[in-house]
């Protein structure tokens, strides 16, 4: 893949990177909805303290209900209006599952990378065992060796999705909590050591993109980054079955 | 001022001293990070280049030293001791010897958090949140043992200070009002001081018990907060039963939230009567205000979850603790109206154009920040919109601009406000404006570039930017000029803080102030004598901030009726 | 500068009630609180109606008991964390390899002498309560202070020491009860309710060592202290601890009896 220009990873709409996921653009639109009103509301407001610092006093009585409750009620109504619409595009976004039909990842953090595991060809992950992880013996995940559904699974460092399909991913964590975030796809969410999480999201844009610990893990933590490769639906075919392939020669010389 | 005194003005001034430690420390540990941050390469004199785990061991003491000892300890503990008896007509504070042990006790956690640095493994490395199983096993990174270990302690021994502290000031405001002080008639500081405390001692309280668990998990195996199967550093460790790091969070941050009104309230509350004293008018909506303080308390203890939305939290209860915290955005903007309100207009009709006093200008700069931090607050209270911000620096951005410089510059008002009150002497005001404007720049420099940063996807808690392979790096790089820019400013900001030093430092040794009351303020703590522990008895007789339409005469609250029957005041300034 | 309006020097001397009051001198030969709750001068005046400081010997009482509320108020929220903390535990497991739920809760089998222990507490409140209200019993009082004999204090002292030897029985029962758990291999990493089981009675009875030391400082007041106040208000805040300490044990108790 070509090297990435500037212009490619920064969008300059309030300096956010570029956006490459389904709920992506409905995200950024709200986001930057709110800093449009904040920076009014504070430029406004700075308005009126300079002004007022400048002004003669004129008036002695002052209406609490026109300076006070009036002002607070359009408060409320814009916070209560902006309330409702985030809690639709969170309600969206996380209150259901993902599609059945959706292309299932895991993703492991431990101190300091990330692993990303496909399925393989019997949709299905092997089970894993934290005493079996050993990276010196090539697994890194604890792959439990004597369970059938975790011959064909392939684990990777870098993830690698399709545009435009569906993918639930699995959050675990080895050891300390991690933060998953990849900022091009509006996506973050924690990986919690003793419990899973689920994401779904979809990436539209091919592409290179970034993939970062945004939860404090230790003293690797700035260079716990990895990278989420986008690839045309057909290009991604190949890459999958590529590395299926790979895997099953790799087990049948094992077995061997 | 002998050194076992339990007067409350040697206590409150011990307390202060723990603050001026503590953030001087601080200071230049924020000054370490900025510089490394910048330039990677650039090694510390005397110390050489600043590795990553050295990196976050500051982050995590200077948001130790700043939050807990620096920002709780001098608003509330600090100006609590100096100036609440006076202000509400008592000469001591409730349980005088109680209140120095809190204060030694306080002085042994700083003494507990500085010696973290120079243990075996060095100061933890885990944040201020600690957040386990990173704070849980030494094994997890250096400065996670002992480190870790007299952190903990630190943090215990300030949750006891701390408790110790707040039961005073609450009884020494329910019980030791003089007469006529009474709950309306109170200054809108001693409504915040007792808010704040109102809240420290449910919120300390929970803190303690999760630092009793933690300590569990760490030495006798017990796993509230982790798993039954750990894996860490390559090392399997079996605990028994099924805790959860998610437990953790969510003891911590409810106290962590209280904690940041814990340190803003205090600053809210003088600001509203320094902007009523030199804008020579009541407060404006001065019953509304009160309630809003309680409420901002109230609605304070039931949002914590704000900060775990993407933490594990379920995503309905991620709705709920939403519209909770978006709620807490209509006390405050109540407040910030009330100020605009009431400075409106400061310049008094007929009255000669001379330079804003200080107080009143680091009391303007309060609300500056506390609007243009708080205003992102909203923003961030939105569940899908931290997704995206969560743990960047919009968030650092957010509360050091609210919580950082809106109650810093608190403190810098309460000390050129009081100044001349505990120590009879006034602090230049060309000096003090020099400070104030510098600062105010500085930090806004500082601080307003980080919202940039922070969109442009910089994660906290990232020693090294560039220089890492990668789109990420490619990323994060991308922010460089801007954190030039950024590191510039904080060079600045602390140089700045010198003029404060030296101002005071000067002042010491200047003539003594012969006016007994320089910025014609109404509150009970400028009463002749009241800052003297065997001054007379006093009475108040009305509520505080009654000023003549004019503003230059004004009524205090203890002056008798009859001695100021001549003058033509409305007594109920929201009527005014 | 503008006009400073400061009262002449005579009205702020005023003193509006005479007697005594709260704020400044505390000392000794201030009339001690009673059960006579109000009074002054000439009937139906009642002490609450006064200005705050003015309010009769009441005053530093019920300071320290609004200090002990609040600071009770925040133990009680130490507590309640960990029986918060307590119930998620209790309901939480996780999924073993074959995507089985676990719950590994195994109830701990509380010691029968913790019955005994619980009635001997109850017993010690009834006992620190005869103490505190023998306190302010208004003729004895009146007597003590003004000097013929020490009727209240000597009273008080018997049952309050009756109060420390059934507290350090509770303390023993305890320790019996701790062994008893430990000759069954019963330790504090046992289990996750063992953890719960030690942690809530270790935090209690650390606690009641600090109610006990509290008792023995109440004790060494009434011997030395000359201030019939001040007698007064540490045996009243001794003992309204010691009653929250009881009513919290009872809770805990029952929470570990019934509720695992």
């Amino acid at each position: 893949m070509a090297s990435l220009q500037t212009s490619d990873v920064v969008r300059w709409g309030w300096f956010l990177p570029r956006d490459a996921a389904l709920h992506g653009p409905a995200l950024d639109a709200h986001l930057m909805l709110n800093l449009w009103i904040v920076l009014g509301l504070a430029v406004l407001a700075h308005g009126l303290l300079l002004v007022g610092v400048m002004v003669r006093r004129r008036r002695a009585k002052l209406p609490v209900v026109m300076l006070e409750y009036l002002p607070l009620l359009a408060l409320t109504a814009l916070f209560a209006w902006l309330a409702t619409k985030s809690e639709q595009l969170w309600a969206s976004q996380r209150y259901v599952g993902a599609d059945p039909a959706a292309m299932q990842v895991e993703v492991t953090g431990e101190q300091f990378a990330w692993y990303f595991r496909y399925p393989g060809v019997d949709a299905a992950f092997g089970r894993t065992k934290l005493p079996l992880v050993s990276a010196a013996e090539g697994n890194s995940l604890g792959i439990d060796p004597t369970d059938p559904k975790g011959k064909d699974d392939i684990v990777t460092s870098q993830l690698v999705l399709p545009a435009g399909r569906e993918v639930d991913l699995t959050l675990r964590s080895l050891d300390v909590i991690h933060g998953f975030s990849a900022p091009e796809m509006r996506l973050k969410q924690n990986a919690v050591p003793g419990q899973t999480a689920h994401i779904h999201f979809t990436p539209t844009v091919p592409g290179e993109y970034a993939i970062l610990c945004t939860q404090v893990c230790g003293l690797g933590h700035y260079r716990m980054q990895s990278v989420l490769r986008v690839l045309p639906a057909k290009e991604f075919d190949a890459w999958l079955t590529q590395r299926e392939l790979a895997k099953a020669r790799f087990e049948s010389e094992v077995s061997r | 001022m002998r050194v076992f005194s339990t007067r409350h003005r040697d206590v409150g001034l011990g307390y202060v001293a723990i603050s001026l430690v503590a953030v001087a420390v601080g200071m230049l540990l924020s000054l370490v990070m900025r510089l490394h941050l910048t330039w990677p390469d650039w090694s510390l004199p005397l110390h050489g280049p600043v590795l990553p785990e050295e990196y976050l061991a500051i982050v995590t003491m200077h948001g130790t030293l700043m939050l807990f000892f620096v920002l709780t300890v001098a608003p509330l503990s600090g100006f609590g001791n100096l100036i609440l008896p006076a202000q509400i007509g008592t000469r001591r504070m409730a349980f005088p010897r109680l209140n120095a042990l809190g204060m030694w006790t306080m002085w042994l956690a700083l003494v507990a958090a500085l010696a973290a640095f120079f243990v075996p493994g060095g100061a933890p490395i885990g944040g201020w949140t600690a957040y386990p199983p990173l704070s849980e096993s030494p094994l997890a990174g250096p400065g996670q043992g002992a480190g870790m270990d007299l952190w903990m302690a630190s943090i215990a021994l300030f949750c006891v200070a701390g408790t110790m502290n707040a039961v005073i000031t609450l009884t020494t405001i329910v019980k030791r009002r003089c007469e006529g002080m009474t709950w309306e008639r109170l200054p809108l500081t001693v409504w915040a001081w007792f808010t704040a405390a109102l809240l420290s001692v449910p919120a300390f309280s929970v803190l303690l018990a999760a630092l009793v668990l933690l300590f569990c998990d760490r030495h006798l195996h017990s796993g509230f907060f982790v798993p039954g199967q750990e894996w860490i550093n390559g090392v399997m460790i079996e605990h028994r039963g099924d805790g959860s790091p998610l437990l953790w969070l969510h003891l911590f941050w409810f106290f962590g939230h209280p904690e940041v009104y814990i340190a803003i309230l205090p600053g809210m509350g003088l600001v509203s009567m320094v902007i009523a004293n030199f804008a020579r008018r009541r407060v404006f909506a001065y019953r509304l205000m009160i309630a809003t303080t309680l409420l901002i308390g109230l609605l304070g203890i039931v949002v914590w979850g704000h900060h775990m939305f993407v933490a594990g939290l379920n995503p309905f209860a991620g709705t709920v603790f939403s519209v909770a915290s978006l709620a807490i955005a209509l006390p405050s903007s109540a407040k910030v109206l009330s100020w605009l309100v009431t400075a409106w207009g400061s310049r008094a009709p007929g009255g000669q154009r001379k330079p804003m006093a200080t107080p009143m200008l680091y009391a303007l700069g309060f609300v500056s920040f506390f609007i243009t931090g708080g205003l992102t607050g909203p923003v961030l209270a939105q569940p899908i919109l931290d997704e995206y911000l969560h743990n960047t620096f919009f968030v650092i951005a957010h509360f050091h601009l609210i919580m950082s410089m809106a109650a810093i510059f608190g403190i810098f008002c309460a000390v050129h406000y009081w100044y001349p009150l505990v120590f009879r002497r006034q602090l230049s005001e060309r000096l003090g404006r020099w400070h104030f404007w510098l600062t105010l720049l500085a930090a806004y420099g500082t601080f307003l570039p980080m919202y940039i940063t922070g969109l442009g996807g910089e994660p906290r808690h990232y020693a090294q930017l560039n220089g890492i392979a990668g789109p990420g790096a490619r990323l994060l790089a991308l922010t460089m000029p801007l954190q030039r820019h950024i590191t510039y400013s904080a060079v600045v900001l602390i140089a700045a803080q010198v003029l404060f030093f030296w101002n005071i430092q000067r002042t010491a040794r200047g003539p003594k102030l012969t006016e007994e009351n320089p910025w014609g303020a109404t509150t009970l703590e400028w009463a002749p004598g009241a800052m003297d522990d065997e001054g007379p008895k006093v009475r108040v007789v009305r509520e505080p901030c009654c000023y003549e339409q004019d503003g230059e005469g004004f009524v205090p609250q203890w002056a008798e009726p009859e001695a100021v029957s001549g003058i033509p005041i409305p007594l109920r300034g929201e009527a005014e | 500068m503008p006009t400073i309006l400061t009262p002449p020097e005579i009205d702020r001397k005023r003193d509006r009630h005479d007697g005594d009051e709260g704020a400044g001198g505390t000392g000794n030969g201030q009339k001690p609180p009673t059960d006579k709750r109000t009074g002054g001068n000439g009937d139906g005046e009642n002490w609450n109606n006064r200005p705050q400081g003015h309010r009769g010997p009441r005053e530093r009482l019920s300071s320290a008991r609004v200090g002990l509320f609040f600071a009770l108020g925040g133990d009680m929220m130490f507590f309640v964390a960990l029986v918060s903390i307590f119930f998620v535990n209790k309901q939480s497991g996780h999924f073993d390899a074959y995507s089985h739920y676990i719950n590994e809760w195994l109830p701990t089998a509380i010691p029968s002498i913790l019955w005994l222990n619980t009635a001997v507490l109850l017993l010690s409140s009834v006992s620190a309560e005869i103490a505190r209200q023998g306190m302010f019993d208004e003729k004895k009082t009146m007597d003590e202070w003004f000097g013929f004999g020490r009727p209240v204090s000597n009273r008080a002292s018997a049952w309050l020491a009756a109060t420390l030897v059934l507290g350090m029985m509770f303390l023993a029962g305890q320790w019996i009860a701790w062994r008893q758990l430990q000759a069954q291999h019963v330790f504090f990493a046992s289990s996750m309710s063992s953890h719960f089981f030690y942690l809530i009675t270790v935090t209690h009875a650390v606690h009641l060592f600090l109610g006990i030391g509290a008792l023995a400082g109440a004790l060494l007041v009434l011997w030395r202290s000359r201030s019939m106040l001040t007698r007064q208000v540490l045996v009243d805040g001794t003992v309204w601890y010691w009653h929250v300490m009881g009513l919290l044990w009872l809770f805990l108790f029952i929470l570990l009896e019934f509720g695992q």
